[in-house]
């Protein structure tokens, strides 16, 4: 077992493409289930109306930033029409209606009556040229030893964490307004908020809608950087790594998506490295095979989210003191 | 609370997770192999009774994690072979638009096999079943009607299935969004039991019992040992569903490396040839399936109506602390709901495993059904799912008759949401529950 | 006592009987539960500027008329006006607005907020708290002024002191005035307290009947749900029995406590239980 191979590869996904895009798309959900409360079991679709947004559009003959704010559109649009049937009902309706709707979008945008625009299964290809033609590093790879990135990789990653430093400054501005101790007003008690004479649907869907947007934003991000959708990366899972993001982290927090992401990317790699190793080394006793290391480290996901929950609900550093008010 | 009762929640719900583990590590022994050359392949014929007709010309395309692996086109002897990069999961997917007139798949929606798992070294067959279209040569009413019938099959596996999520819901406010994976833990222990070489090879319907008793046993434990500690320690609802997400990938991804990707029918009543039934053709395992389950839910209202547990459970849904005041021991009553409830989802499992084919992802697909059947009865009443099961299922079916196959299943999710905007509590709910 | 004394000793002491100058005024407003008649209110009016207690055994339906008045529930029929415009309606968090503010039975303290974070949410009229008003409105100004006015109104409850502590981290009275004077930042002209004093220790009573002189002295108008005879003696001006839905009697503490109606359907309960 090579365990400094394992480490590095670990480090380099902690920092690398996906730690940023699901930093993105954790400060999303955030806004909504951190800060709000609401209970967004769909996020996967805001990325997938975000990325098919954008990838459509230059498909058709539009720029890439065209494509981004249309597909920032759709992401609001979206959060729109699942906000007005669930947020005046329990938060479970939320969940319900979210994570179908996420489901019944990639149906339709896999379906052949939407292949003239979507291209079906096979999906959009190169529709971020344009990014990728601004690239002003010259070609090599960057870093230390095995922690190297190539040029085009630094170039997407550049993108990556500014764009987490930007939402970050937005969310950062917007949570410590009143608009933000409003929504965090309602997530505690939604009927004290009404008594204190606060819109909590209006805020509720604003933040649903906002959320969206910046999950939008995400799935963008990743797209441009395989330069390629199809419907069925799309899957509900992406919502719920999403979730285990913002618990690592710490909902509520500003900050908590990004080091929730870079901890979750560095743990993923770890026991993926540390998986094949094993079996590769028969330590399982020839129990698994590789194709089963997919399904274990799904079923220790789960079980980490199960931990989580129980256990660190305010994430891997919340206060205590807020724990034990959450108790209450 | 004082803080060695907290310690001793905590220790027990570390032990779950341990016997979770112990659980995934015993049930899942495959084999493993090293080598290269592997292929998918297959060949097509159109099945009709006992003719058998190569099809060539339909295109069949392989992916893999979204990315498509090879594309090819069956020969003059419906023959078609791609290679693939490597032992793993693959998607296969026939092209329903290349087929040739008058030749339809058996199962519409069957046009993809999406977890193929070829192991190192295997030129592994996947299987397509092809037979006369529906085009032509039957009537509109033989149409109207096997979809009717189908679509009573499917509304009884989902008023199965959905029985449980919404009287566990109704008792403790839980919506358990791993109640789907009752219903797969419910099929695969029926194989297990019946079709699977290492187990005793039993007739399913004797094989059922165990299966069902199984599940039915799983979530007593499920109650015991995690779901009645965190309600002691007041978690919240919005922690406790996220809770249920996290045990649905551990059922579901258990039985994933466990029972493999491959989708595998019962020994028996795989095959059924079809019969004609008042110009309807159909086959008689789905009016087995219909008899049966309004059998069983029938006893299940009898049992909620005329028992004295079942007054019980119903009290404790319409209001825990009335419940409790006139002294009903409530815990006991959560408790028995859970067995009653994931047992039903077991049988449902069986049903469906019967219906169709056995797969490790069958009970998470259902689950949006369910949650519309359980929507528009009304959550928390045992006949709104019933109802909104039959419902869902016929709407569902018959829908095909107006939009593409593809989009059926968004009828569930059209039906949801228009409740939720019209009558929230549902046909049969009450208003009280749902602010 | 009231701020303007004697108003009410004029008026009959019958129930549904016309005040001089209503605040709030009911009619007709029912609601029943499956088949239970929970609140079925011919007719009430409020006087302005007065403190008024609404007391009645459990299930009498005050809670459930609260529910109704400030929009968190819905009657099946019946109206109502406050100020003269009617409520029918009206969502919850606009009949604040309009100047009727409720609090709860069981406290609602926002607990992973601050005490001076759950006062401050409750300000009116604040720039920053619409959208674009918090990404780039210039809020700060306004909220200097609440801060300040939520401190004063902390000192007064005797919660300056933990003004930084979480409000999960009071203990149960403490909440109670917390929700009390978080429901004054929306500066109500009509406050709904729905049993205030339960499970207050009896120093913080005292405080709290205090409190809720003065407000009526500042010219609001009080309703509240109480329990305790004594405490309703103390410092109603007018007091509302109601039983099983409907309102049975009112008039003044002194002839409530000595109508025979009452007594039997409720205080002959409660004087059973005392020993």
């Amino acid at each position: 077992m090579d365990w400094l191979k394992i480490l590095i590869d670990a480090g380099r996904a902690a920092v690398g493409v996906p730690a940023a895009a699901y930093a993105l798309s954790a400060m999303g959900l955030n806004l909504q289930f951190g800060y709000t409360g609401l209970l967004n079991f769909g996020h996967v679709a805001s990325m997938m109306v975000g990325a098919y947004g954008m990838a459509i559009t230059v498909d058709r003959g539009g720029s890439l930033w065209l494509g981004v704010v249309v597909g920032i559109i759709l992401a609001l649009i979206l959060g729109l029409l699942l906000g007005i049937p669930t947020l005046r009902l329990r938060a479970d309706y939320l969940a319900i209606v979210t994570i179908a709707a996420g489901e019944i979008l990639r149906l339709i945008v896999r379906s052949s009556w939407a292949e003239p625009l979507t291209k079906g299964i096979l999906g959009i290809q190169s529709f971020a040229d344009e990014f990728h033609d601004l690239n002003p590093i010259p070609v090599g790879l960057y870093g230390l030893g095995r922690f190297r990135f190539d040029e085009r990789t630094v170039w997407v990653m550049m993108l990556g964490w500014g764009l987490v430093t930007v939402v970050a400054l937005f969310m950062w501005k917007l949570t410590r307004s009143p608009w933000g101790r409003t929504i965090r007003a309602i997530r505690e008690d939604e009927d004290a908020a009404l008594s204190l004479g606060k819109n909590v649907f209006g805020y509720k869907l604003q933040s649903l809608m906002v959320g969206g947007a910046i999950g939008a934003l995400a799935g963008m991000f990743l797209a441009i950087d395989q330069q390629n959708v199809t419907p069925d990366t799309y899957i509900p899972l992406l919502t719920f790594y999403a979730f285990t993001v913002v618990i690592l982290g710490g909902p509520g927090t500003l900050l908590g998506p990004i080091t929730g992401s870079m901890i979750f990317w560095f743990l993923f790699k770890l026991l993926d490295g540390f998986m094949t190793d094993a079996i590769l080394n028969g330590w399982f006793f020839g129990w698994f095979e590789a194709t089963d290391i997919g399904p274990i480290r799904f079923a220790l996901f789960g079980m980490g989210l199960m931990w989580l929950m129980i256990f660190r609900p305010q994430g891997l550093f919340g206060s205590h003191e807020e724990m034990l008010i959450d108790g209450q | 609370m004082p803080n060695y009762a907290r310690r001793t929640l905590h220790t027990r719900l570390r032990s779950v997770f341990l016997a979770a583990i112990a659980f995934l590590a015993v049930i899942a022994m495959p084999l493993v192999a090293f080598a290269e050359n592997e292929t998918i392949g297959g060949t097509l014929e159109k099945i009709d009774a006992d003719d058998r007709e190569a099809v060539a010309g339909v295109t069949i395309t392989v992916e893999q994690a979204g990315a498509v692996v090879g594309t090819a086109e069956s020969d003059q002897n419906g023959d078609w072979e791609i290679p693939v990069p490597g032992a793993g999961e693959y998607v296969v997917r026939l092209n329903v638009d290349s087929l040739p007139d008058g030749v339809a798949l058996t199962d519409p929606e069957r046009f993809e096999l999406p977890a193929v798992s070829v192991r190192a070294d295997q030129n592994k067959t996947a299987r397509f079943n092809l037979g006369p279209g529906l085009v032509s040569g039957v009537s509109t009413w033989n149409r109207v009607g096997s979809l009717f019938v189908i679509g009573l099959k499917l509304g009884a596996i989902i008023a199965l299935s959905s029985v449980g999520l919404s009287l566990v819901f109704g008792v403790t406010g839980l919506v358990n969004f791993a109640h789907g994976d009752l219903v797969t833990l419910g099929a695969v222990s029926a194989y297990l039991f019946s079709s699977s070489s290492i187990g005793p090879g039993w007739h399913i319907l004797i094989a059922a019992i165990p299966a069902i008793l199984l599940v039915a046993g799983f979530g007593g434990l499920q109650e015991a040992a995690l779901w009645r500690p965190l309600r002691r320690r007041s978690t919240g609802l919005v922690a406790l569903i996220v809770v249920s997400i996290g045990l649905s990938f551990v059922i579901r991804y258990g039985i994933l490396v466990a029972f493999s990707g491959l989708p595998r029918p019962y020994r028996n009543y795989a095959i059924q040839n079809d019969m004609h039934i008042l110009g309807i053709t159909t086959v008689p395992k789905n009016l087995a399936i219909i008899g049966f389950t309004v059998t069983v839910l029938a006893l299940i209202g009898l049992f909620l109506t005329r028992t004295k547990l079942g007054t019980a459970m119903r009290a404790v849904a319409d209001n825990a602390d009335l419940a409790e005041s006139s002294g009903i021991d409530v815990s006991r009553v959560i408790l028995v709901t859970w067995v009653v409830g994931a047992g039903l989802a077991g049988l449902g499992g069986v049903m469906f495993g019967i219906s169709e084919q056995v797969q490790w992802d069958m009970g998470a697909k259902l689950l949006l059904l369910i949650f519309a059947a359980v929507i528009l009865g009304g959550l928390g009443t045992a006949f709104g799912a019933m109802l909104g099961g039959f419902v869902v299922g016929v709407a569902i079916e018959m829908s095909t008759l107006v939009i593409p196959v593809e989009f059926k299943t968004a009828v569930a999710l059209g039906i949801l949401v228009v409740m939720l905007l019209v009558r929230p509590q549902g046909l049969l709910g009450t208003k009280e529950r749902i602010g | 006592m009231a701020s303007n004394p004697g108003i009410l000793d004029n008026v009959a002491r019958e129930p549904g009987v016309a005040k001089p100058d209503p605040i709030l005024a009911i009619e007709g407003v029912r609601r029943s539960f499956g088949g239970l008649q929970a609140v079925s209110v011919e007719r009430l009016e409020i006087q302005r500027g007065t403190i008024t207690s609404l007391i009645g055994p459990n299930g009498a339906g005050k809670t459930t008329l609260f529910n109704l008045l400030t929009g968190f529930d819905h009657p099946q029929e019946g109206h109502w006006h406050l100020n003269g415009g009617a409520l029918v309606g009206v969502p919850s968090f606009r009949v604040a607005r309009l100047g009727m503010v409720r609090t709860f039975q069981l406290t609602k303290s926002l607990a992973r907020l601050t005490v001076l974070e759950n006062m401050l949410v409750a300000a009116k009229d604040q720039v920053g708290e619409s959208f674009w008003g918090g990404l780039f409105g210039r809020w700060r100004q306004i909220e200097a002024a609440n801060e300040a006015r939520a401190m004063t109104s902390l000192q007064r409850f005797g919660l300056d002191h933990m003004a930084d502590e979480y409000a999960g981290s009071l203990s149960g009275g403490q909440r109670k005035l917390l929700e009390m004077a978080r429901a004054l930042m929306v500066e109500p002209e009509v406050i709904m307290l729905d049993e205030p004093m339960a499970g207050v220790n009896p120093v913080l009573t005292e405080s709290l009947l205090g409190h809720i002189s003065a407000l009526r002295d500042e010219g609001k108008t009080v309703v509240f749900i109480e329990h305790d005879m004594d405490v309703v003696q103390e410092i109603s001006d007018w007091v509302v029995v109601m039983s099983q839905g409907g309102v049975i009697a009112e008039g003044p503490p002194a002839h409530i406590a000595a109508n025979h109606d009452v007594i039997d359907a409720y205080l002959g309960l409660h004087h059973g239980e005392k020993p």
